[in-house]
Order: structure tokens, then sequence, then C-alpha cells
């Protein structure tokens, strides 16, 4: 066992913990700090994989931005309660379960495919920081996509302004 | 050097998008559905994330090509997973406000307008 591993049974272990803590607790505040710690712990596996500009990213917009949406329409609503009447459900749970554990079988049935190649990294050593990403974002084939998740952006800003209104 | 193999990687992302795939299956309260989106969304930037650092771009010898030295697309996808992720959460989001402002209840299985 070297250090890498360790790190990334750690991680790998608060991650799934937490995302089942996402699903099976019942009270919406505790399920967004569970996925706060899922966040974070991806955040430190993005890190392993010297992915460091995308590793602080979903630091700052995901554990921070968007968890802090979440949880103000929480508050917003009045939500923390837990759910009151769970028993309508119109599947049944075991058909989630049983559809979720075919879909876990298909992906590792996919994952025998994976060339033997690709098992260990032959990259340099090199962590990822903010100007390779935005030489290859501004300079490269990305420019397009870019403006395009601009506009995106944009479009989704003035959509929630517009349905959060009070009158339109 | 010893690392993970992308097998775990894999595998481990492979998991947490299916705890979201069962979680937005059972959970009724739409937030809790939306968390569970982002948890499937980030199982995929992670597999974006691996496949960026593990993708072969030795020559057949193992040696990394020097032009080939700066392949970032994958991490670039992930960029753009979180932008579509953050413009989803807030058009969601405003809509749920919007819903319980008019219903005062935001169970899913209470929105049925569009049912035919």
């Amino acid at each position: 066992m070297n250090g890498q591993l360790i790190l990334f049974a750690l991680m790998a272990t608060i991650a799934v913990v937490c995302a089942l803590g996402v699903v099976i607790l019942d009270n919406p505040v505790r399920s967004a700090l569970c996925l706060v710690l899922v966040l974070f712990s991806v955040a430190v596996l993005f890190f392993t994989l010297h992915a460091v500009f995308v590793g602080a990213v979903q630091i700052i917009v995901y554990a921070g931005a968007i968890m802090v949406l979440f949880i103000f329409v929480i508050m917003l609503l009045n939500l923390g309660t837990g759910e009151v009447d769970k028993d309508r459900l119109a599947l049944p749970k075991w058909a989630a379960y049983l559809g979720a554990a075919a879909t876990l079988s298909v992906i590792s049935a996919a994952l025998v495919g994976v060339p033997q190649s690709y098992i260990h990294p032959r990259l340099a050593d090199h962590l990822t920081g903010p100007d390779t990403i935005g030489m290859e974002l501004f300079q490269a084939n990305w420019l397009f996509p870019f403006e395009v998740i601009s506009i995106l952006l944009l479009v989704a800003a003035i959509g929630a302004v517009m349905l959060a209104k009070k009158r339109i | 050097m010893a690392s993970v193999p992308l097998e775990s990687y894999l595998m481990l992302s492979a998991i947490l998008f299916c705890i979201g795939v069962v979680g937005v299956m059972i959970k009724r309260n739409p937030i809790v559905i939306f968390m569970c989106v982002e948890l499937m969304l980030n199982a995929v930037n992670l597999t974006f994330a691996a496949f960026s650092r593990y993708r072969d771009l030795g020559d057949a010898s193992g040696q990394p090509l020097p032009s080939a030295s700066h392949y970032v697309d994958g991490q670039i996808m992930i960029i753009f997973v979180m932008a579509v992720a953050a413009a989803e959460v807030a058009v969601g989001l405003g809509i749920l406000v919007s819903i319980f402002r008019n219903r005062v209840s935001i169970n899913v299985d209470e929105i049925d307008l569009m049912k035919g």
C-alpha cells in the first residue's frame, strides 16, 4: 500500500458513504451536507488526477455556490422537515434498486473492455493549472463551445429571474 | 511510479452514478432529486478526469509525444459540464420556487398538471 492508494481508498470511501447518505437521509438539509462532503472528496480525487484547476473550480463553484443555492432554497421553502408521505410511490422501491444494479453491472462489464494500455498513466507528471486550461479554451478548438456555453448561462440566468418573479 | 489503476476511478464513478440513479427514482422531494442529479454529473466528471489523466499519448515505446503534452480535453469537458449543471440548478430551483408559490406543496407526486 502506497500513499496514493491509501488516499484514493479514503476518498472513495467518504464519497460512497456520503452519497448513500444523500439518498438515505430523510432531511434535505442533511442530504445537502452529505453532498458537500461528496463534492469535496471528488475534488480531492481531481487533485490526485493532476486536474488542479478543475478541483479548485469544483470546490469554489460546486461546494460553494451551487450548494449555497440548494441550502438557500431549502430554507426559503421551509423544506427542512423531512418527507411526509412516502407510501405514494408509483413504482416499488425494489424496481429502482434493481434498475440501478443492472446499470452498475452493465458498466462493470464495459470496464472489462478498457484497453490495458490505459491502466497506467503515461502522461508526464505535470499539473494542469489555469494556464493550460485557458490556453486550450481560448486558443485551440474550444473557443466556439465556450461562447455557446456562455450564452446558455446567460439564458439560464434570465430564465431563473423570470421564473422566480412574482408577476411576469 | 505506482499509482491507482484507472479501473478504480471508473468503478468508483459507476457506483456514485448508480447511487444517484437510485436517489432520483426513490426520492419524492425535488430538491433531493436535484442533488442526486448533481451526484450523477459528478460521477461523470470523475470519469472525464480519469480518462484525461490516463489517456495514452505515447508512441509505441511509451515515450510521451512532445506535441501532445497538454491534452486536457477531458478537463475542459468537466468545465462545460459544471456550467451546464449550474444553469440546470438555477432554472430548476426557479421552477421549484414558482411551483411552491402557486401550489404550496412541491411533492413530485402532486405535480401532475402535464399528465395526459
